[in-house]
């Protein structure tokens, strides 16, 4: 037990197949807590569902997952959520016609316990909005509070989506490439922020931009076909044969780094 | 603030207008368009707000209707006895068919509801209580707590216009209510909803119940205004007529199925016996024509105009 607690999340073998198709294949993940790791690999590799499968989401075909040490295999996504295991979407994921306060206080609202009263009126909500503020400056979005999710430009509505996950406070976030689609200022901002939220939580993303892996990450798994490739540091990772040939077909030079990119 | 004030206003011009209603127009058509009307905004309850389509709400609205006729005329108890036994029937039909139901999305939805209605139409042509093809004829009306007759229609329409605004105000709650929230996030965004740690299904079977419940409300007040109960009442058409409203009067629009409702009920009684049977092809125009020029309804579009003239856009 002792050396389990170490590591918030952990699959042990964990498969998913698609009509004969395996697009996880045993995959044994270890997250260990308060870090950030990234699961990383070439398109197609399994990335996503491997999120889907730890959210439950997807049934994985076999293996099991632990979460702080508790067999989460058989639960449904909404109990994994309330265990403190959240995660955000590849395509940013807002309520589109909610105002951004809405948005930050539905995710804040569960918390009441009255999510099923329906004979309550909604201002009995409002208490919850200086908290809901609060997210909201965290991310730089205080000043929208009042616009409706779907008028913010693509950058905000990815950092509106992480206020609405922190509003959750989650032991363990899962980002499904957080910067994508992003412009420089805005991907530094959002590693900022990264490294902000880690202070007292675990992460696990999925990212393609390596400029943000070598940045924020303190471990990173690279997954290629369904299994795990290779593991460690962003150095051990970027000078690993096998993952040079998986993502460049030759196992000449090197990832493009953080000096790769500005 | 001035919004609040506005919306006040506005509440206390409908509740005038329906106090008023009977000096003007026949209290039995007003009665039947306000039963109509709470029918179409508690169907709109789940389509406008849950984002859920039900084919079969006339089995919530000819079933409440059905009980609460046969409460009435075998069992003789008191008449808001029969509308509670009526709007409960109906509860519990909806859990039954949210259960069924809620699994499925989109037509799958759709059709899982028709099928499930047809059953219960089945049901009331071919049980024995149900008087078959005639339906349950002379329901008395009986009284209110012994002390007004409801026979005479002024009584009955007062009646029939609270029940109806406690609907409405029910209705209203729940949409601006924590539940109502949550609805409206499950409805923009399922699987962010699920990843926020809410279990959409339980939200959206009682969303199912509470219309089914207010569905069931209608039918049964609309049993005691008529004096009987038929199978038009559980008929697929009936399930066609209210989403046909709850679009000419605005989809997600508070009260927009409302006027719908109003609209619809109105024309039918006023050109059934001068076009007979062209009634439906009228519908039927009138449905295309709000699909493809009108698509937020009356009080949508209203909205949109009222906006763009302000430049107001809440």
């Amino acid at each position: 037990m002792a050396d389990t607690i170490d590591y918030i999340l952990e699959t042990d073998a964990l498969v998913r197949e698609f009509r004969g198709f395996v697009a996880v294949s045993s995959v044994s993940l270890r997250v260990r807590r308060g870090r950030i790791h990234a699961l990383i690999g070439p398109n197609g590799a399994g990335k996503t569902t491997c999120f889907n499968l730890l959210t439950k989401f997807l049934e994985p075909t076999s293996g099991s997952i632990r979460f702080n040490g508790v067999d989460i295999t058989d639960e449904r996504p909404a109990e994994v959520a309330r265990r403190g295991m959240v995660r955000s979407f590849q395509i940013s994921s807002v309520f589109p016609h909610l105002t951004v306060l809405e948005n930050v206080r539905v995710a804040l609202q569960r918390s009441l316990g009255t999510s099923f009263h329906f004979w309550r009126s909604e201002r009995s909500l409002r208490r919850l909005e200086p908290r809901a503020l609060a997210l909201l400056a965290e991310v730089g979005l205080e000043e929208f509070a009042g616009v409706v999710a779907v008028e913010l430009s693509y950058g905000r509505k990815r950092a509106l989506e992480l206020a609405t996950t922190l509003a959750l406070d989650p032991q363990l976030l899962l980002l499904d490439e957080p910067t994508q689609g992003m412009g420089h200022e805005d991907v530094d901002r959002v590693m900022q922020l990264i490294r902000r939220i880690a202070a007292d939580r675990s992460i696990l993303m999925v990212e393609h931009n390596m400029a943000v892996v070598a940045g924020v990450c303190d471990t990173i798994t690279v997954l290629a076909r369904g299994s795990v490739l290779a593991e460690g540091s962003y150095a051990q990772v970027s000078r690993n044969a096998a993952v040079l040939e998986a993502y460049m077909g030759t196992a000449e030079g090197g990832l493009v780094g953080p000096g790769g990119r500005g | 603030m001035s919004q609040a004030v506005r919306i006040r206003a506005g509440y206390l011009l409908a509740v005038a207008a329906l106090l008023l209603a009977p000096q003007f127009f026949y209290p039995v058509l007003v009665m039947k368009v306000l039963c109509f009307a709470l029918f179409a905004c508690a169907f709109n309850l789940l389509l406008g707000y849950a984002g859920l389509l039900s084919f079969g709400h006339a089995a919530f609205f000819g079933g409440a209707a059905y009980v609460a006729g046969y409460a009435l005329k075998s069992w003789h108890v008191p008449a808001l006895v029969g509308l509670l036994l009526g709007t409960l029937a109906a509860a519990a039909l909806g859990w039954l068919f949210g259960r069924l139901a809620i699994r499925r999305q989109g037509i799958y939805f759709a059709m899982i509801t028709l099928a499930l209605a047809q059953m219960v139409y089945f049901i009331c042509l071919q049980v024995p209580y149900t008087g078959g093809e005639d339906g349950l004829q002379g329901v008395p009306r009986g009284s209110l707590f012994g002390l007004v007759d409801l026979a005479d229609d002024r009584n009955l329409y007062y009646v029939v216009a609270a029940l109806c605004a406690l609907g409405f105000w029910i209705i209203e709650r729940a949409i601006h209510s924590p539940f109502g929230q949550v609805l409206k996030a499950i409805r923009e965004n399922e699987p962010r909803a699920i990843s926020l740690g809410y279990d959409v299904e339980r939200y959206k079977l009682l969303a199912f119940v509470l219309s089914a419940a207010l569905t069931g409300l209608a039918g049964a007040t609309k049993t005691l205004v008529f004096s009987f109960a038929s199978l038009t009442d559980a008929e697929w058409h009936t399930s066609g007529e209210v989403v046909l409203m709850t679009l000419v009067g605005g989809l997600g629009t508070v009260y927009g199925p409302a006027v719908g409702a109003g609209v619809i009920v109105t024309l039918q009684d006023q050109l059934a016996d001068k076009v007979g049977s062209l009634v439906s092809v009228i519908m039927g125009c009138i449905f295309v024509l709000c699909v493809l020029a009108f698509r937020r309804g009356i009080v949508g579009e209203l909205q949109a105009l009222y906006r763009s003239a302000t430049g107001n856009r809440y």
